[in-house]
């Protein structure tokens, strides 16, 4: 904790007007980097103009205004993908909540980029929890389509979109087969169907093509083209061995198809020919019970298993209660490797789960969650060891410009440290 | 594709209630004249079966202890033989005739317990087949028992054992009701029947929920209650009318609720909002009854000093806020301030995965609480998943913490169970080793699983 006191003193950085990036170093600090390797003692970190230009260890050599992080742990902010962050205040009141589009005549077609709210609770929750960047997308209900991604950051300034239409997503499997009509039979159908009206995109702005022939809106046929031509990634809700063989073997029609899997608690069943089809799978960090039918085979060693077939693996900010979790769960990936039979991962790996692999999966590789020159002045300086429960950061910094940590949590902290209503009501305590 | 909820809610149905300990003081003079009814045989329908399986004469030598009530013994002697605790003590404890088990660099606590889990009524898979948690065709089912709905080859009670250390849990019905029926404790023990799980002695409790669940459900089906002043009404009525049952002709629901006015069945209720909470304890002051606990409590920071005063629980979470209009207000500090205020605090799960690690989401809130200026020992902080928990559902005085004579369910932790990067390496269930990481075959497999890909594995 005498790390702590010491950053909360030394203010000087804090003071610089807010939206404009700043250029500090934070010296004599534990540095994970976030591309997988271990933390290095004593180390620092350059911010120039926004963005990364110097880790090291030692004393830089630099006359930057100093923060002395005293040993504490500085790391790249954590990169959360899937999300839906900026998209609803309470998940029950939907008039809120913008993560479904159920009676939506438009499916692949759907962009969160024009509604996500910067100000939403959700996003300063987890920007104070170190989340600097995220993926957010909506879930797919009208249709197996859920419609256009993007990459945000957690800023605050009325700029969240760092990247529209990042990426389009698809279920099959279970949940997808229930949204084609009943079964994954149609899903596979549906997507073929769709891919290449897709691909054929001028036809379906033709005449000759009588409407009840074509599946797809023109405004989603035009979306899913970028798919088609490899251009937008394609990200595929799917658990079972066999669908994801199925996945994969879509690259045998559609050549170009950048797929990346979704979820896949199968995964380690069928490690070997996901690593060979060089996809990337954002993984379900601890699922080891069998949720379903296609998730017999569900292990917390999923993901450990697949790293080590040589997979790249992002954990699933999805398949948690809130994003902030996504330290907590990489903190178990890294526990199970004491457990007899078990698969984890180093605590390199772990960290370069929630870090630089989402942000490499999601298009922004050497941009976020990596601490390397050139990179965007994302940085936490944390009160203990990022994946140990428990701890938060004690700065933000995002684009290199510190970010405020208060929200409606910490002011209700603030309202309710004592329950003394002796003078006033607490209404006036604010 | 299970759980892409994206943030955006937990199942309503899921969540249930809270009840309180005792009953002390408050049973209702009117039911003086009545007993509960027993089988013909003269027992309590449905008996527990469960009797402890064999164990070996144990020592743990050389580990941390927590002893569940917030006592740390450093290089400390676990002794437990014939299912019992024996003693508990430091390295000068005599450990012949027992089989020593050497702790060093690891931590002893008493088995984890589970206030608040639907294991058995929502099991895995998690299909329509095996939804049986709420009895959601009337606001008012007192009448039904969880037990009826467990399925005891739920694999999620192997993992709750495996990854979680829990020993002993409460299944509660749902919370789409106002009084959701009877609640049953379980020994976390692989059986072929629910009985074969029971806890013996344990008490019943029954499940009740405010808030926003029961009136959408009914409000949904154009009934009452369709308002939170509807959830009252029904609910007085309800206590009104059982006080005047007098057991000549037998009804079920009314003998459940005799027995929560008489302070037997413990009252386990599902409420969120602070001011709610408050009509809540005022309500069973009019009608002579006593909550045991509050589930799902996230606004009860903001009245420790009554939860205090009326002497009931907060059963949490660490950190689920903001998926239901009820839960915006949830905090991380919320533990950390109710034990400021010298109210009870038990960290619940709710869920299937949550069970799995209920000591990191104590570690969650204890932090939390650190930041704050709140420093609570971890030994303290143990009591949380422990002793609190034993004692909000009436079974302290058998398990729940490591004290001579009491029932042997210890986690043998592989490192500071306040850590996440620590799991349990062996679990005993009255002295029995029912889970042992370095034994592939203690680790049960339920039926379900059998033959199935996975099977056996890690987990």
């Amino acid at each position: 904790m005498k790390a702590l006191a010491t950053l909360l003193a030394s203010a000087a950085i804090a003071v610089a007007a807010p939206a404009a990036a700043q250029s500090f170093v934070v010296t004599n600090a534990t540095v994970a980097s976030g591309d997988g390797s271990e933390p290095i003692e004593s180390g620092y970190v350059v911010v120039e103009n926004g963005k990364v230009s110097a880790i090291g260890s030692g004393t830089p050599a630099s006359n930057l205004p100093a923060i002395d992080a005293n040993g504490a742990w500085v790391t790249p902010g954590i990169f959360a993908t899937l999300t839906s962050l900026g998209l609803w205040d309470v998940g029950a009141v939907s008039e809120s909540n913008d993560t479904r589009a159920g009676g939506a005549p438009f499916s692949a077609a759907l962009d969160v980029a024009p509604v996500i709210n910067p100000s939403s609770q959700h996003i300063l929750v987890h920007r104070a929890s170190g989340i600097t960047r995220a993926a957010t997308v909506t879930l797919p209900s009208s249709s197996i389509f859920g419609g256009q991604g993007a990459v945000i950051d957690l800023g605050a300034d009325p700029d969240a979109v760092t990247q529209a239409r990042a990426f389009q997503v698809v279920a099959l499997g279970e949940y997808g087969g229930r949204i084609a009509g009943g079964s994954r039979v149609a899903t596979h159908t549906l997507l073929r169907a769709a891919l290449r009206e897709a691909s054929a995109n001028r036809a379906a702005t033709s005449a000759d093509i009588r409407s009840d022939e074509v599946l797809l809106t023109r405004f989603d046929a035009a979306a899913l083209a970028p798919v088609v031509r490899g251009e937008q990634p394609l990200y595929v809700y799917v658990e079972r061995a066999s669908d994801i063989r199925s996945t994969l073997a879509l690259k045998r029609e559609f050549p170009r198809l950048d797929l990346v899997l979704v979820g896949a608690s199968e995964g380690w069943l069928v490690a070997r020919e996901i690593a060979a089809a060089g996809v990337p799978v954002i993984a379900d960090g601890l699922d080891d019970l069998p949720a379903n039918f296609e998730e017999l085979a569900a292990t917390q060693s999923n993901i450990g298993r697949m790293v080590k077939a040589g997979v790249k693996v992002a954990l699933n900010a999805a398949a948690m209660e809130n994003p902030r979790n996504l330290n907590q769960y990489a903190g178990n990936l890294v526990a199970l490797t004491r457990m007899p039979g078990a698969d984890g991962l180093s605590w390199g790996q772990a960290f370069a789960a929630i870090t630089s692999v989402p942000a490499s999966i999601s298009g922004m590789g050497g941009q976020a969650g990596v601490l390397a020159p050139g990179a965007m002045g994302d940085l936490v300086i944390w009160d203990g060891d990022p994946l140990q429960v428990g701890s938060m950061p004690v700065k933000v910094f995002i684009d290199g410009v510190e970010q405020p940590l208060d929200n409606h949590q910490s002011r209700l902290k603030e309202r309710y440290r004592d329950l003394d209503e002796s003078d006033l009501p607490k209404g006036y305590d604010w | 594709m299970k759980k892409y909820t994206l943030l955006a809610c937990a199942a309503a149905f899921a969540v249930a209630g809270c009840s309180t300990t005792g009953g002390d003081g408050l049973a209702s003079a009117s039911t003086k004249d009545w007993t509960a009814p027993v089988g013909k045989d003269g027992n309590a329908p449905f008996p527990s079966t469960y009797t402890p399986y064999p164990g070996r004469p144990t020592a743990l030598i050389g580990a941390t202890v927590y002893d569940g009530r917030g006592g740390r013994i450093d290089n400390g002697t676990v002794l437990f033989r014939d299912g019992k605790v024996v003693a508990v003590g430091d390295a000068s404890l005599a450990t012949e005739g027992y089989d020593r088990i050497d702790g060093s660099g690891k931590f002893v606590t008493p088995g984890v317990i589970d206030i608040h889990s639907h294991l058995g009524d929502y099991p895995t898979p998690s299909v329509q087949a095996h939804s049986d948690g709420n009895e959601a065709t009337s606001p008012m089912t007192p009448e039904v028992w969880a037990e009826h709905s467990v399925w005891p080859q739920d694999p999620g009670f192997t993992r709750a054992l495996a990854n979680g250390g829990v020993t002993s849990l409460q299944i509660l019905p749902g919370s789409a009701n106002l009084t959701g029926g009877r609640s049953v404790t379980l020994k976390n023990v692989s059986a072929r029947t629910v009985q074969g799980m029971k806890f013996p002695g344990a008490p019943y409790g029954m499940k009740m929920a405010c808030g926003e669940n029961p009136k959408r459900v009914y409000g949904g089906k154009g009934r009452t209650p369709s308002t939170r002043m509807g959830n009252f009404a029904v609910n007085r009525q309800m206590w009104l009318d059982a006080e005047a049952y007098d057991g000549k002709k037998r009804d079920l629901g009314k003998e459940t609720l005799k027995g929560v006015l008489d302070g037997e069945i413990l009252v386990h209720n599902h409420c969120y909002r602070a001011d709610e909470m408050a009509l809540v304890m005022d309500m069973a002051k009019e009608m002579g009854y006593k909550v045991t606990a509050f589930h799902h409590a996230v606004e009860a920071y903001k009245i420790g000093d009554l939860l205090r005063e009326n002497d009931v629980c907060s059963a949490i979470w660490a950190d689920w806020y903001g998926f239901k209009m009820e839960a915006y207000d949830g905090i991380l500090e919320n533990a950390a301030l109710l034990r400021q205020a010298d109210a009870c605090v038990v960290i619940h799960s709710d869920d299937e995965n949550g069970i799995q690690r209920l000591n990191q989401e104590a570690a969650k809130a204890q932090a939390a609480g650190h930041r704050l200026g709140i420093d609570i020992p971890d030994a303290e902080v143990v009591g949380w998943f422990t002793y609190n928990a034993a004692k909000a559902m009436g079974i302290a005085e058998m398990t729940g913490s490591l004290e001579a004579g009491k029932m042997a369910d210890v986690v043998l932790w592989n490192g500071d169970p306040l850590s996440v990067y620590s799991r349990p390496e062996k679990v005993w269930v009255d002295g029995a080793l029912m889970f042992d990481a370095m034994d592939r075959k203690r680790r049960p497999v339920s039926d379900f699983e059998l033959g199935q890909p996975g099977e056996g594995d890690v987990k």
